[in-house]
């Protein structure tokens, strides 16, 4: 059976990085003795499959890992015996029993909801917060994108979903996944430009609050496709 | 919610700033939490980089056992890169312990573990960020107690002045009685060095400072006397005799990153009955003590259930001479493989039982073999006391490429005593035999063309091994001689299958300057370090030139180091500690090497060394049940 399995990354396990993250729940997994599905061949791995890589230094409580298993417990019994073995930072929130015709999170991921603090003693919070809407609405958003060949001027605003003040924050939903990808830093990084501001990575906190895939047009959250599962499911 | 954890020593700017920031945040699965109200504060460092630190099993089985005890919270430190170590002197922050991110210079206890000589620049850099001063002598009264244990502590002397103890032997013994005696101690609020007379009193401590060292007018060492009547003029090796009753880690840390051994260890045996003479772990390490079968498997499970790792290996310097090994790996097999669980069997000699299991565990196709000969010619391997044949060798080379086999490696040393040019040729001749015997084999077994890797590491002589009065080369001449080597590798028929790797020859002979080193290194070390030096072991950061600088300015000559000639009755910087090996055996084992003459293996017949006198080993054990082979 494959689960889809929404967990939290918290507190200093905001420095572990996205391989990290995949050795770490191999070992849980390991540690829990649940029976996740291995490959075959001579040398056999878990089946297991991350959604968006949530960058270093970022904190979540919208992550997705798909997991295959011969045989489950009960979403709640597998919740439990999951959680008894993490650490403090990485929380088990939901575990759902998806169709096996299903495509992996990594390929469906298509959003995903961000919310940007402001760390003290770097920025004036009220000048982001008070032209967030203005940013916005800009008719183009440029930003110069680096990769290791080459450096390019795009227009991320067909990227950013929405945008708006939050509070003391700001909320964003992006395009995320394989295909696209814009990252929340580089919308700061933006917003910073379009303030006259020099771009300080310190100075903001960003936390991803939902990953979501798209369906019939419509954004929804990784774990709709599942359902819970209530009773214990045997190997066939 | 999002922001800073507050708990961390350092700040999310740093943490950001640096590689790998998850080396320096704690917190991984099986650390050890308490309050630090109570508790005797014990700091345990490797005074290298996390990766290498996390993967040694002495710093886990101290760590276990300290914490074992309630009034005790023993937590971990490691140097941090050099990335780190620029920031936390240009912001004046404090080495810190990875559990409660406190302070070193909080704690009572700083221990160091000293496992090769290349990291003493690191031990100063540890001192020097702790903040509690680099010599001892600096240290004020509420500084941690500096304690020096591991392989290099069986010559302490270049890092005397920097330690207030040096805890010499296996750390099972006793550690208890040490943080006994400190807290009775601090309760009646006795000094430091009050302290450090007590603890100098419990067998197997050494405090250097307590001690005077008289040399003679060619440098070498006259005597080494105690400054007071009940301090030891000789520190006794501790040993743990009972290998199965005692401590062992069965919930080891399980680091964020990859570290250097991502795997549980299985320490199945102490101690080698081989006497290879260049080797010091096979001298210090005496007698044999292996570890019963009932307690390895339990540890096994107990590990792997606790850590969820998905690899096992067995640890001991020859694996082979185990006894319960084939049942050993029996259990691992029939328990492990069909949980998808890798078995590593390092240090296996070579032949049909050790080909049958490596089948069963390993795939065969992308895995190589190991051999370590260690010479070139028999000759060579006779003065080394290696008693691997080149028979052997090659029989067990045809066996493993029947099996499927196609990769071999081979160790070698480089720069071993008497060493001749038709010994180092030998070198690429037996890797050619080896590529021979592949190719003349049917088809059948062949796949592909055969791998032969020689590594070779120049010989470095070590305290404490019947190679203790040898002299070293110059740098230009190991380097001259690898060259020999390689040019011999190219001259060979099957040179496309052979490979060639050596050492740095500038490393080689910094680690000789050290090994052997007397108490007047400690300055060239400190000048060193003063000039940047931290990170020796690791090659980009190695600076020889700054090294050679500060042996000048220091007034010393490294040739008194390294290529002199010693004499059999020099007496050695290393001398007033007891390893149970006598010198006589030592000199006796010198003068076979010289003569070409092997020693047997204990298993075969005792040749008395003496280290039985701790009432184990196989000679005692086998004195003991039919009492024939006399033992003396």
């Amino acid at each position: 059976m494959k689960a889809r399995i929404k967990w939290t990354k918290t507190g200093v396990l905001k420095f572990i990085g996205h391989l990290d993250v995949q050795r770490y729940f191999h070992k849980a997994m390991m540690r829990a003795q649940l029976p996740v599905s291995f490959s075959k061949g001579m040398s056999p791995h878990q089946i297991m499959s991350f959604a968006a890589p949530l960058g270093i230094g970022m904190t979540s409580e919208g992550e997705y890992v798909d997991i295959t298993f011969d045989w489950c417990y009960s979403s709640e019994e597998m919740l439990s015996r999951m959680n008894a073995v993490m650490n403090e930072g990485i929380e088990v929130l939901e575990f759902k029993q998806i169709d096996e015709k299903e495509k992996n999170c990594m390929a469906v991921t298509a959003a995903a909801d961000y919310l940007v603090t402001f760390r003290q003693g770097y920025y004036y919070t009220d000048a982001f917060l008070k032209r967030t809407e203005p940013f916005y609405f800009q008719e183009q958003i440029p930003i110069v994108k680096k990769t290791k060949r080459s450096e390019k001027k795009v227009d991320i605003g067909p990227m950013i979903l929405d945008i708006h003040e939050e509070g003391e924050a700001i909320f964003m939903k992006l395009v995320t996944g394989s295909a696209e990808n814009l990252k929340p830093q580089l919308v700061m990084e933006a917003f910073c430009n379009y303030l006259g501001y020099d771009y300080n990575p310190h100075g903001f906190q960003y936390h991803r609050l939902e990953t979501y895939l798209k369906k019939d047009g419509e954004l929804l959250p990784l774990g709709a496709v599942g359902h819970d599962v209530t009773k214990e499911i045997k190997n066939k | 919610m999002f922001d800073t954890n507050k708990s961390l020593a350092l700040t999310d700017e740093v943490l950001m700033s640096i590689e790998k920031p998850v080396r320096y945040i704690g917190n991984e699965i099986n650390s050890v939490m308490k309050s630090p109200e109570d508790k005797v504060r014990f700091a345990m460092c490797f005074p290298d980089v996390y990766e290498i630190g996390m993967s040694h099993l002495g710093m886990k089985i101290i760590y276990d056992m300290m914490n074992r005890r309630e009034d005790v919270w023993c937590e971990r430190v490691f140097s941090p890169w050099v990335d780190l170590d620029e920031v936390m002197r240009k912001e004046n922050i404090p080495l810190f312990a990875l559990e409660s991110q406190d302070p070193v210079f909080m704690f009572d206890f700083l221990a160091i573990t000293i496992q090769y000589e290349m990291c003493y620049t690191n031990i100063l850099q540890i001192l020097d960020l702790s903040q509690i001063g680099i010599y001892a002598k600096d240290r004020r009264e509420d500084a941690p107690i500096v304690i020096g244990g591991g392989p290099c502590t069986y010559n302490p002397e270049p890092l005397a002045p920097f330690f207030d103890l040096f805890y010499i032997g296996e750390g099972e013994t006793v550690y208890y009685d040490l943080i006994d005696l400190y807290t009775e101690h601090k309760k009646a609020g006795g000094s430091r060095k009050e302290f450090l007379r007590k603890a100098a009193q419990i067998p197997g401590m050494y405090v250097p400072s307590l001690y005077e060292t008289t040399y003679n007018e060619d440098g070498t060492v006259a005597s080494m006397e105690p400054l007071y009547p009940e301090v030891p003029k000789t520190i006794m090796k501790q040993v743990q005799m009972d290998l199965t009753n005692t401590y062992y880690p069965d919930k080891p840390l399980v680091p964020y990153i990859k570290v250097t051994q991502d795997r549980c260890v299985l320490e199945i045996q102490r101690g080698c009955t081989r006497g290879c003479r260049f080797c010091q772990a096979g001298m210090i390490y005496r007698p044999l003590r292996e570890r019963g079968l009932d307690m390895l498997e339990d540890m096994a499970d107990k590990m792997l259930a606790a850590t969820g790792n998905d690899e096992i290996s067995l640890s001991s310097l020859s694996s082979s001479d185990f006894r319960r090994l084939p049942e050993l790996c029996n259990f691992l097999i029939d328990n492990y493989r069909k949980k998808n669980i890798n078995i590593a069997l390092p240090s296996l000699r070579i032949d049909a039982f050790s080909l049958d299991v490596m089948s069963k565990v390993q795939d065969v196709r992308k895995s190589s073999l190991t051999f370590a000969p260690e010479a070139g010619t028999q000759r060579m391997r006779d003065v080394i006391n290696k008693g691997l044949t080149e028979e052997v060798i090659l029989h067990g080379a045809e066996e493993a490429f029947k099996g499927g086999w196609n990769k071999v490696k081979l160790y070698f040393m480089m720069g071993l005593p008497t060493e001749t040019e038709e010994d180092m040729k030998g070198i690429a001749h037996l890797c050619e035999k080896v590529a021979m015997n592949y190719y003349k084999l049917d088809s059948e077994y062949r796949h592909g063309r055969v791998s032969v890797g020689a590594s070779c590491s120049f010989f470095v002589p070590k305290p404490f091994t019947p190679f203790q009065w040898a002299s070293m080369c110059e740098e230009e001449e190991y380097t001259r001689r690898a060259h020999l080597v390689n040019d011999e590798f190219k001259a060979q028929h099957n040179r496309r299958s052979l490979s060639f790797k050596y050492h740095d020859a500038k490393t080689t002979v910094l680690e000789g300057i050290l090994a052997r080193g007397d108490r007047k290194i400690a300055d060239v070390i400190y000048s060193a370090y003063q000039k940047g030096c931290i990170y020796d072991a690791w090659t980009e950061y190695f600076h020889y030139d700054r090294w050679m600088e500060a042996m000048e300015e220091n007034g010393l000559d490294y040739h008194f180091y390294t290529t002199r000639e010693r004499s059999l009755d020099e007496i050695f910087p290393w001398d007033f500690i007891d390893i149970g090996v006598t010198k006589n055996f030592l000199k006796r084992e010198w003068n076979n090497a010289m003569a070409e003459k092997v020693t047997p293996n204990c298993r075969e017949k005792c040749s008395g060394c003496g280290a039985n006198r701790f009432g184990g080993g196989v000679c005692y054990e086998s004195k003991n049940q039919m009492d024939e082979n006399r033992c003396s």
